[in-house]
């Protein structure tokens, strides 16, 4: 189990939150302005990397807070978290 | 045979004034307290335990410990339980057990132990209690971080409790318990004993299984819970876990009596028992010697030593001394003897196959040791990898991303000051590294320097045709053979892990740890390749089997899941309603009256909601306020519809869309004030639709000021229902104005019901006129009994979830989840009417402009009218459009998603998905059930009052 750092609340079991998918894919501006094809990719298309992901989680059984980590994909290792709104970090 | 024949007449660590009765294959027992089930059969002179799974041989106790592949029992008493080594079952008075060829049985009666779980956390968790473990602890302790040592044996000392080694000049299982004393002492140790680590996951989450009274048998204390599971965090892991010896592959290995050398030793030395009056031994490094020493002093004749090594070192050179006949560069062959042992074979090794005159030896024990295997199993489940140390003929750990460390022979330091002074520096390593300061090194205990040289691993010895034979077994449990391995390598099998799953080697209950080495090291003999270029198979947690009662633990029965009971649950109880789980809530399903069936009674309550008068707990709907000066804004980009133009004091029904544009849940809003809204939703979906909401508000809209609070338990509600409900609230609200123009549909008040401070709705979940009572859950039952009481003289009756469904599908109302499915637009259900044009955007409307959404021929929510007004479709059955049932693949139109009787109608009906189910109105469709076809009728979702006149009135 995952011991994953809340930027709220600190190091909290992975348990207490849900996974939300890769981070930093906005709701498109004007979803109407979209063509099919670039609508259906904000839809379905995600990253599969191997190595650093940002995603998003949230600390459904804790403060209910969004944020995003990336977390190693290859390691399970949380290289960063960081609140909502807030840039990626560089990760070294 | 003399009771306990093969006891020594002293020695070893069982208490010999605890005599213990067992029974074992319906024979029984004598042994003492402290042996094992294994030790004690030993000391009875039985050997053999069981025949084999696949070939039924005679198979024996083999080891000593957690490893043991071949006797494996059954517990019938005190309570069943199957499969359990023998060598790790604690002996009591009353233990009956037997032999077990292959499975187990379960037992068919409820199991009355406790079952609990702990969660902890520590500084350095140290796996392991022998010396390098002990050593590990008591120097991390010093420091004063918090320290938790656990170790599967009921006594401290690991390997130690088995030898005679001596520390300081005293028996070094003294030190152990020394040390266990000091450890117990300290304020911030825990020392957990008859504890198993069975698994490491992510981030030094380690969980452990705690036996606490099984070893009582039948005087476990009923209040203590008889296993434990420990779900650890640890800040370091030490890993202390020892070595298991392992065995060769050589003609008829698998013979009772055949046994590990350094599991003989322990029964010795540990429960003073002699596995054999006459041995030999047969070892490819030094290890053996010492167990053959051992037991030459405990009066067992070693009959001869067969060493693979040609060198003759110095250990042969004691042996030798001893009055033992070691033979160098020879290897065992073969064995004779049907229910133990009865003769050796060995023969001179030349290039590694036998060649030269075999002779054969009398014995009724054969010890072997082809080296010995690191247990590796809790490092590599920690991500670590593995190198093969050709030196050591063993796997041992390399590197790991987590935070742990190896110590002892856990990576190969085979001898005891050496994993003493390893054990220290791994724990001393640990509290640095966690900040701890240390003062002086820990003062470790001198031991005897061992004469050490090298093995020589052999993990195969050819038959004499120059290939592995079918009595060459590298899995005893499983039955594998060097010839099973040739077959799969012979079939162009390369690598370890197809081979383990093609031939079963090492996927029986034992996980194969005795035997994965030497699969890995014959089928590298078969390829003609380097062991450790091939590597091993993948080690994956449990370590050791644990039972589910124990992962279950408390979480059984009513504990199992929260239920959820609203404020009028004694109500409904009283009234003889039966119940149905809808999510974790409990909801009346019906009230059955003296002699109904669930179908009389659903008729019965439909009838009184269309006709007279009816009442149900809605209380379990979700229920979420949101407020804020956006929350206008934020509905519209939640809904479907419209919510920001609704009037103070009004309500309106509202679909949700994820942003693929399907129906993810419905529901009421309605305004309390400009800036205020309370919602519901399904039942089911309360917590779900919250989150969603959230996570909005939160990603992607963080700027609108809006707050989202769930306020379901907040509320009681109940429904009152049917056309004379207005006459029954009209007398228990004075203060309210119940005539249709001054309380419409979808209008709501706050006023006082029965004196009851109250939020009514005029909402109608069943097509007829209807109101919904809100008042704080303790008003809930003064409202419930308000309300029967004078609705009495009307016949007013309660009713439940199963005639709601029936009301509501008799309108064409879906369930979201029951009618849809993830896969259904608000189009698909007819609800583009609550679909808004107007509003530049919302979750979910660019979707519906997708040609895959927009397709005509969707499945449609219609209505089913079977042709035979009696027959009820079964929910989930398909639709075709042909009388016969065509050969497949069968093109299916859609399914029936509800289906029931109803007593408006007076027949049967259903909901289904159909596709272009609009334009099919009319049309006659078949639903295969069974071997028969079920003619239906394509009808509009809407059967009941299509033009709501009754809802309205």
């Amino acid at each position: 189990m995952l011991l994953i750092p809340c930027p709220w609340c600190g190091p909290r079991d992975e348990a207490e939150f849900h996974y939300g998918g890769q981070a930093h894919v906005p709701y498109p501006e004007d979803p109407a302005a979209l063509t099919d094809e670039e609508w259906a990719r904000y839809l379905f298309f995600r990253d599969n990397p191997k190595g650093p992901h940002p995603e998003r989680w949230s600390h459904a059984d804790g403060c209910r807070r969004w944020f995003n980590a990336v977390r190693d994909t290859s390691s399970n290792e949380i290289l960063a978290v960081y609140r909502a709104g807030e840039p990626r970090p560089v990760i070294a | 045979m003399t009771p306990q024949a093969f006891r020594l007449p002293e020695g070893g660590r069982v208490s010999r004034d605890e005599p213990v009765g067992f029974v074992f294959d319906g024979v029984r027992y004598q042994g003492y307290r402290g042996d094992t089930l294994a030790s004690a059969l030993l000391a009875n002179g039985v050997h053999m335990t069981g025949t084999s799974i696949k070939l039924g041989r005679p198979r024996g106790i083999f080891s000593a410990g957690v490893e043991e592949p071949n006797a494996v029992v059954q517990i019938e008493a005190p309570f069943p339980e199957p499969m359990l080594p023998a060598t790790t079952v604690e002996l009591f008075d009353g233990l009956v057990a037997s032999g077990l060829p292959g499975q187990g049985r379960l037992s068919a009666d409820p199991d009355p132990a406790r079952y609990d779980a702990v969660h902890a956390h520590c500084d350095v968790l140290v796996v392991g209690a022998g010396p390098a473990g002990l050593a590990a602890a008591a120097a991390a302790a010093r420091s004063g971080a918090r320290v938790v040592l656990a170790d599967d044996q009921p006594e401290l000392g690991g390997s130690l409790l088995g030898t005679r080694e001596v520390l300081d000049g005293c028996p070094a299982a003294e030190w152990a318990a020394e040390v266990g004393r000091a450890l117990e002492a300290a304020p911030e140790v825990r020392v957990l004993r008859r504890t198993t680590v069975f698994g490491y996951y992510d981030d030094n989450h380690l969980v452990a299984v705690e036996r606490r009274t099984n070893h009582l048998g039948p005087l476990a204390p009923a209040h203590l819970s008889r296993e434990r599971v420990w779900r650890i965090r640890a800040r370091r892991v030490v890993l202390a876990t020892g070595a298991h010896e392992r065995s060769l592959a050589f003609a008829d290995n698998d013979r009772p009596a055949v046994m590990l050398a350094g599991s003989a030793r322990a029964y010795v030395n540990r429960y003073g028992a002699v596995p054999g009056r006459r041995a030999v031994v047969f070892t490819t490094n030094d290890s053996a010697y010492a167990a053959a020493l051992d037991l030459a002093a405990a009066g067992v004749e070693i009959a001869a030593v067969a060493d693979t090594r040609p060198e003759r070192g110095e250990w042969a050179r004691r042996a030798e001394q001893a009055g033992i006949e070691v033979l160098t560069g020879h290897a065992v062959v073969g064995t004779e003897g049907e229910r133990r042992i009865a003769s050796v074979t060995v023969a001179p090794l030349d290039g590694g196959s036998p060649s030269g005159a075999p002779r054969e030896v009398a014995a009724d024990l054969l010890l072997v040791s082809g080296g010995w295997n690191p247990v590796v199993h809790l490092f590599s489940q920690a991500g670590g990898r593995l190198w093969y140390d050709a030196e050591l003929g063993s796997f041992v750990p390399d590197s790991c991303r987590q935070a742990v460390d190896v110590a002892g022979s856990a990576r190969g330091v085979f001898h005891l000051s050496g994993c003493l002074a390893d054990g220290a520096a791994a724990g001393r390593r640990a509290t640095e590294a966690e900040g701890f300061a240390v003062e002086e090194p820990l003062a470790l205990p001198r031991a005897a320097e061992e004469p050490r040289s090298p093995a020589l691993p052999v993990f195969v010895v050819p038959g004499p045709d120059g290939a592995g034979s079918a009595t060459h077994f590298v899995d005893l449990q499983r039955d594998v053979t060097v010839a099973d391995l040739a077959r799969a390598t012979g079939a162009g099998m390369s690598s370890v892990e197809h081979l383990k799953r093609y031939t079963t080697a090492g996927t029986a209950n034992d996980q194969g740890k005795t035997s994965g080495v030497l699969t890995s090291g014959a089928i590298a003999h078969l390829l003609g390749v380097d062991v450790g270029a091939l590597g091993t198979t993948t080690y994956r947690a449990p370590y050791a089997p644990v039972s589910f009662a124990a992962l279950a633990g408390r979480d059984r029965g009513v504990l199992h899941d929260p239920v959820r009971v609203t404020a009028l649950h004694d109500r409904h109880v009283a009234l003889g309603a039966l119940f149905e789980n809808v999510g974790q809530w409990k909801r009346p399903w019906y009230y059955p009256r003296e002699g109904e069936d669930m179908a009389a009674a659903v008729l019965r309550e439909c009838r009184a909601a269309r006709e007279g008068v009816a009442l149900m707990d809605a209380s379990t709907l979700g229920k979420i306020e949101v407020r804020g000066p956006d929350s206008g804004i934020f509905l519209d980009l939640l809904y479907t519809n419209m919510m920001s133009t609704l009037k103070v004091g009004m309500i309106r029904y509202g679909v949700m869309c994820r942003a693929d544009g399907m129906v993810f849940d419905d529901g009421t809003v309605i305004r309390l004030a400009q800036d205020r809204f309370l919602m519901t939703t399904t039942t089911g979906n309360a917590a779900a639709v919250l989150d969603w909401m959230e996570e909005w508000l939160q990603t992607e809209w963080p700027h609108l000021r809006v707050h989202c609070t769930s306020v379901t338990e907040q509320w009681a509600t109940v429904a009152l229902v049917g056309p004379r409900s207005r006459e029954v609230l009209g007398s228990l609200a004075p203060e309210l104005a119940v005539d249709n123009d001054a309380f419409p549909f979808m209008a709501w008040r706050d006023t006082a019901v029965a004196g009851i401070g109250a939020r009514v709705c005029r909402i109608s979940f069943s097509g007829e006129l209807a109101y919904e009572i809100n008042v704080l859950p303790w008003d809930a039952p003064a409202l419930w009994d308000a309300l029967l009481g004078a609705g009495g003289r009307l016949g007013i009756t309660p009713y439940g979830t199963e005639t709601m469904h029936v009301l509501r599908a008799e309108k064409g109302y879906p369930i979201i989840g029951q009618d849809t499915d993830g896969t259904v637009t608000p189009q698909d259900l007819g609800m583009g009417w609550a679909v808004s044009k107007k509003k530049p955007d919302f979750i979910g409307k660019r979707s519906h402009s997708r040609p895959d959404t927009a397709r005509p021929d969707r499945k449609h929510l219609v209505g089913l009218l079977p042709d035979d007004p009696a027959v009820l479709l079964p929910e989930g059955a398909h639709l075709i459009d042909s009388e016969v049932l065509p050969a497949p693949p069968v093109p299916m139109l859609g399914h029936v998603t509800s289906s029931y009787r109803s007593a408006a109608l007076g027949r049967t009906f259903a909901l289904a998905l159909v596709r272009g189910g609009r334009d099919r109105i009319g049309e006659r469709l078949y639903a295969p059930v069974g071997d028969h076809v079920v003619p239906v009728t394509v009808a509009s979702p809407v059967l009941h009052d299509p033009e709501g006149t009754r809802r309205d009135g």
